[in-house]
């Protein structure tokens, strides 16, 4: 059925750090945690490993948003990953919305290894949000589209 | 004072004190200024150049000029000793190599801001206090700095001389220049106004690097736009996302380490407000994690190597005034 008009579902990109997040995305799993597939993971050792670069491509190969989840401030594997993750988002971040971009697109949260529960919350949340806001446009890349 | 710099470098040159001048040269015409390093006396006469046109900051030059043997004499304007300070600590340049003098800026303009103000056949510049004086083939004019100055001297942020070794003329005092006053108000925008602003701007960028290339902060080895696997490498943008890309990636790789020295807005060909960017980021940086000016002291610790535990939550952007 070529004109069907199909519901909007975003696409999303979730780093999660290995220590925290991602077992976290694991708990929510083995508890059977709804959250949407569109979701998709991608497991980094630590928050801080994500530079900024990371988060526009994946806007750019077709994100509509961007999340990043790593461990509480004070708990990093690393002991001081996150502050730094924390600082280069928070500016990084202003510095979308200084440039007329979506700010609500991006977003960072601290999940536990214990918490799946916030995970899947956080997940539906966020997903919730994109959808309202709608497809990535000003950060889209036309050659990168189906 | 071209006079008097002209004498205090043949003096260090003869007495050996260093073996090169770096300071500025006119090109094909006087207001083309460009960066040159004198080795004798004969060319320092030849052409050596100190006036209203020299806005080059010379500091960079350094990272490649204090790999080689000898002292080199520079000459310091007040924003650029900022970038040579933060040169220092990150340790790109050799403090022993180096004598640094001082010079006095009441401020600078271009080939290109007078021939604006429909000023043409420039064949030399001088001023007083408030004006540029320019001789031209037609005869002389006299235009007010403040119609003419560069848009980054408008808002010099200091005629203060932070690092020197001697100081030619009067030092100054830091300034209250106003310079965040546009970053506020494009703050006060609409999300819309600014994706509009920022599109016509940054659609202008024909990538030719030269603000990387200026810019004393930038002194990878490699950068990340010329790695071949980027897809960005050497290239003009394709699309407004590597427009965009190269101009947040370009500002936040330099974020805390920028001492706003504004070199990169001025030899930008399509006079893109670059400036904008950095200062977002410095602004966002005082109002976040207090107040930071980089280069203000050698071997201080740059906000984004930096934390506290107390950070504000990357959220505050969500919350923050504004629309
Ligand atoms: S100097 Fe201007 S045109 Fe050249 S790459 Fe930089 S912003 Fe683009
Ligand atoms: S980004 Fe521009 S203002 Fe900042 S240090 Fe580099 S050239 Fe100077
Ligand atoms: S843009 Fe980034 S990678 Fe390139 S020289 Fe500047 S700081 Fe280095």
């Amino acid at each position: 059925m070529p004109n069907e008009v199909k519901a909007f579902k975003p696409k999303i990109v979730a780093f999660c750090c290995n220590w925290c997040s991602y077992a976290g995305a694991d708990l929510a799993g083995t508890n059977r945690l709804a959250y949407p597939a569109d979701v998709k993971i991608i497991r980094v050792p630590c928050s801080c490993r994500v530079n900024p670069m990371f988060i526009l491509r994946a806007f750019q190969r077709g994100a509509d948003g961007v999340i990043l989840c790593g461990c509480h401030p004070g708990d990093c594997h690393y002991t001081t990953g996150n502050y730094y993750a924390r600082r280069r988002m928070t500016l990084l971040f202003s510095m979308l919305d200084f440039l007329g971009i979506e700010k609500e697109r991006t977003r960072v949260e601290w999940v536990s290894a214990a918490e799946g529960a916030k995970f899947a919350a956080t997940m539906n949340d966020f997903v919730a949000t994109v959808t309202a806001l709608g497809e990535n446009k000003r950060l889209e890349d036309l050659r990168c589209k189906e | 004072m071209q006079g008097m710099m002209l004498n205090r470098a043949k003096e260090l040159l003869s007495d050996g004190t260093v073996n090169r001048v770096l300071g500025w040269q006119a090109g094909e015409f006087v207001y083309d200024i460009t960066p040159a390093v004198f080795e004798t006396e004969e060319e320092l006469d030849a052409g050596f150049v100190y006036n209203g046109f020299c806005g080059n900051n010379l500091s960079k030059y350094l990272v490649k000029e204090t790999l080689k043997d000898g002292k080199i004499l520079v000459f310091l304007k007040p924003c650029d000793t900022y970038s040579f300070n933060q040169l220092l600590t990150e340790h790109r340049i050799d403090r022993e190599k180096i004598c640094a003098i001082g010079i006095p800026c009441d401020g600078k303009t271009s080939g290109e801001m007078l021939k604006a103000k429909g000023i043409s056949g420039i064949t030399g510049i001088s001023e007083d206090a408030d004006n540029f004086v320019v001789d031209t083939i037609y005869g002389q004019t006299t235009v007010a700095k403040a119609d003419a100055l560069e848009e980054r001297c408008k808002t010099c942020k200091s005629k203060k001389h932070v690092a020197y070794d001697e100081l030619l003329g009067e030092d100054g005092e830091i300034l209250d220049s106003h310079r965040f006053d546009m970053v506020a108000k494009l703050e006060a925008m609409t999300p819309d106004e600014r994706f509009a602003f920022w599109r016509e701007q940054l659609s202008k960028c024909i990538r030719c690097n030269a603000c990387r290339n200026v810019c004393p902060a930038c002194t990878c080895e490699q950068c990340v736009f010329d790695n071949p696997k980027s897809g960005i490498a050497q290239k003009a943008a394709a699309d407004s996302f590597e427009e965009n890309m190269f101009h947040i990636i370009r500002a936040f790789h330099v974020a805390g380490r920028c001492t706003d020295c504004g070199e990169c807005s001025r030899v930008c060909p399509q006079n893109i407000p670059l400036h904008l960017l950095n200062r977002k980021f410095i602004k966002d940086i005082n109002e976040l994690y207090g107040d930071y000016q980089a280069g203000a002291e050698v071997g201080t610790r740059a906000p984004l190597t930096n934390y506290t535990q107390e950070d504000v939550e990357p959220s505050i952007v969500y919350h923050r005034e504004g629309k």
